[in-house]
């Protein structure tokens, strides 16, 4: 292999793993704070491919600033992602407060599936190409012909990382989600509006979703209305291999389904052994670690 | 202890309250009041609904039936950050600090309703917190959850009193916790109060909390028993063999 090849296979990785750390990251942000398994998720990001591909399908005709559009339809599929999240929490999950949580988890595939479904009959099953959202460009890394989108699709991803992380760590509603993450009760007595908070973090999921969304359609362009399905399954995978709850865990849990995805095929005969493997190694490292890589139990001290 | 004259107004009164799990009853028909600068202790064995009250109060269970009012306001069902902002702080059992936070995280938490407008007033209350619990201060990077359980309680009750409040709610603070640090963690109770603030007490330890408390109810399977001045229960050996051994 050359080393041409191997950078090619590196950027394709990090590109993956980027989209995928960001699912994950969107996956676990609802789970940390309202603990509950949100497996309506993945409807949501096809939503945001419509959106983003009907947005930018209009504009792209009437303005001639890709930037410009791609910040536009961004903001569009964020606001009409955040309304069906929280529509979704108060019609899906909010009425089963006191339910067994199985009974959550049961309403929240029937959420999901009754978005996508809804998606078919609206748009169709037909598999559809998304404009490309980020100008492709050529540019040169040490010699070697890298197109930028590809860089783009990183450095956005990694941008939202960042700016996340200082929401969460700096910010006062960051400083309430962690609270309500790590204990509900103790934090409305310190005044923090629980049911807010939890709403917000479905708004977080939304958007984090929308931005991954953009990514996809840029980096692998076809999709059809089950888009979400099978991203949902890997970011579950990938949040539950970081530690679900936990936000650096869902990015590394990203980052190593990416890889897997990327070097299982080179190196098996069968490129779908790479499913093989990436639950091999789930299955692993539950065994030996089952709360995730960098999932904590909950410690309680009397 | 001597001040056990109570009159004028309540800050907080409890009116027939009841809570049920499912069909069972839990509290059936309590009253009660406490008034400002109070100890007011509820004792009792396991079961008797103490901490059951004070999760009514603070609104972490729904209420079936009764009245509760606090600084003359009627908060029944009311959500605990709404009850919390009116001056009404519960410390849970078991603590509830958050571990992952630190020891300063913990506390500034506590100063989420008012942090952004008045600073200040935020470090002023962490300064009396730390002046109440020195090891505080020293912990202060420490994580929460890495704490010993005398740590974690004297954080949780300086934490409530950084929100300001003007009660506290104190389920079992000797939880757990040797007899030596009991002792302490209770003169540091009895010291708060004599700051000026109101304190609510639930305690299986009925003894050390009657040497705190002012005035003190006795539950017994969600029905007060009995009510009086700490010194006249102590002084009746039959309350304190049947509910209080």
């Amino acid at each position: 292999m050359n080393i041409n090849i191997i950078i090619q296979q590196v950027i394709n990785f990090l590109q993956l793993g980027s989209i995928y750390a960001l699912c994950a990251l969107s996956f676990t942000m609802v789970y940390g704070v309202a603990r509950l398994v949100n497996f309506a998720h993945g409807s949501i990001f096809g939503v945001s491919m419509y959106v983003l591909f009907f947005a930018s399908t209009f504009l792209f005709e009437r303005i001639k600033s890709p930037w410009f559009v791609y910040v536009i339809v961004l903001i569009i599929a964020s606001v009409v992602t955040s309304l069906i999240a929280l529509l979704l929490e108060s019609a899906a999950y909010k009425p089963l407060k006191n339910a067994p949580k199985i009974a959550v988890v049961v309403s929240s595939v029937g959420a999901g599936m009754a978005i996508q479904y809804l998606i078919l009959n609206l748009a169709g099953s037909k598999a559809l190409r998304m404009p490309a959202l980020i100008p492709n460009l050529r540019i040169e890394l040490a010699g070697i012909p890298v197109p930028l989108y590809k860089i783009m699709v990183i450095v956005i991803a990694i941008l939202t990382m960042v700016i996340l992380n200082v929401i969460i760590k700096g910010t006062r509603l960051g400083v309430a989600m962690r609270a309500v993450s790590q204990d509900r009760i103790a934090a409305g007595f310190m005044g923090i509006d629980t049911g807010r908070v939890v709403s917000a973090s479905f708004v977080f999921g939304a958007v984090i979703a929308s931005v991954a969304a953009s990514l996809y359609g840029t980096a692998y362009s076809i999709f059809a209305y089950d888009v979400g399905e099978g991203i949902i399954w890997w970011s579950f995978i990938a949040a539950v291999l970081g530690g679900i709850g936990s936000i650096s865990g869902a990015v590394l849990g990203g980052y190593i389904i990416g890889a897997i995805s990327i070097i299982a095929p080179i190196l098996l005969p069968v490129s779908s052994y790479k499913d093989i493997v990436a639950f091999a190694v789930l299955i692993i490292v539950l065994l030996v670690k089952p709360t995730g890589l960098m999932g904590k139990k909950d410690i309680e001290k009397i | 202890m001597n001040n056990s004259k109570r009159s004028g107004e309540p800050i907080l009164k409890v009116d027939n309250l009841q809570v049920s799990y499912g069909k069972i009853a839990a509290v059936r028909g309590i009253s009660f009041e406490v008034y400002r600068g109070e100890i007011v202790a509820l004792l009792g064995a396991n079961g008797a609904g103490k901490t059951t009250t004070l999760n009514a109060l603070t609104g972490v269970i729904p209420i079936k039936d009764g009245t509760i009012t606090f600084n003359g306001k009627r908060i029944r069902n009311l959500a605990t950050n709404k009850i919390t902002e009116m001056g009404m702080v519960h410390v849970p059992e078991g603590r509830h600090i958050f571990p992952d936070l630190t020891v300063g995280e913990n506390l500034r938490i506590a100063a989420y309703l008012y942090e952004g407008k008045d600073r200040n007033l935020f470090l002023e209350r962490r300064e009396s917190v730390f002046a109440l619990f020195p090891t505080l201060k020293e912990r202060i990077n420490q994580q929460g959850g890495t704490l010993s359980g005398g740590e974690q309680q004297m954080l949780a009750i300086g934490r409530a009193l950084i929100t300001g409040c003007e009660m506290l709610l104190l389920d079992e603070p000797s939880m757990g916790l040797a007899p030596m640090l009991v002792k302490e963690i209770l003169s540091t109770v009895e010291k708060i109060a004599k700051n000026g603030q109101t304190i609510l007490l639930v305690e299986q330890n009925a003894m050390m909390a009657m040497d705190i408390a002012t005035y003190s109810y006795v539950l017994e399977t969600g029905k007060i028993v009995y009510e009086g001045t700490s010194d006249s229960i102590k002084s009746q050996d039959k309350i304190v063999k049947v509910y209080l051994g």
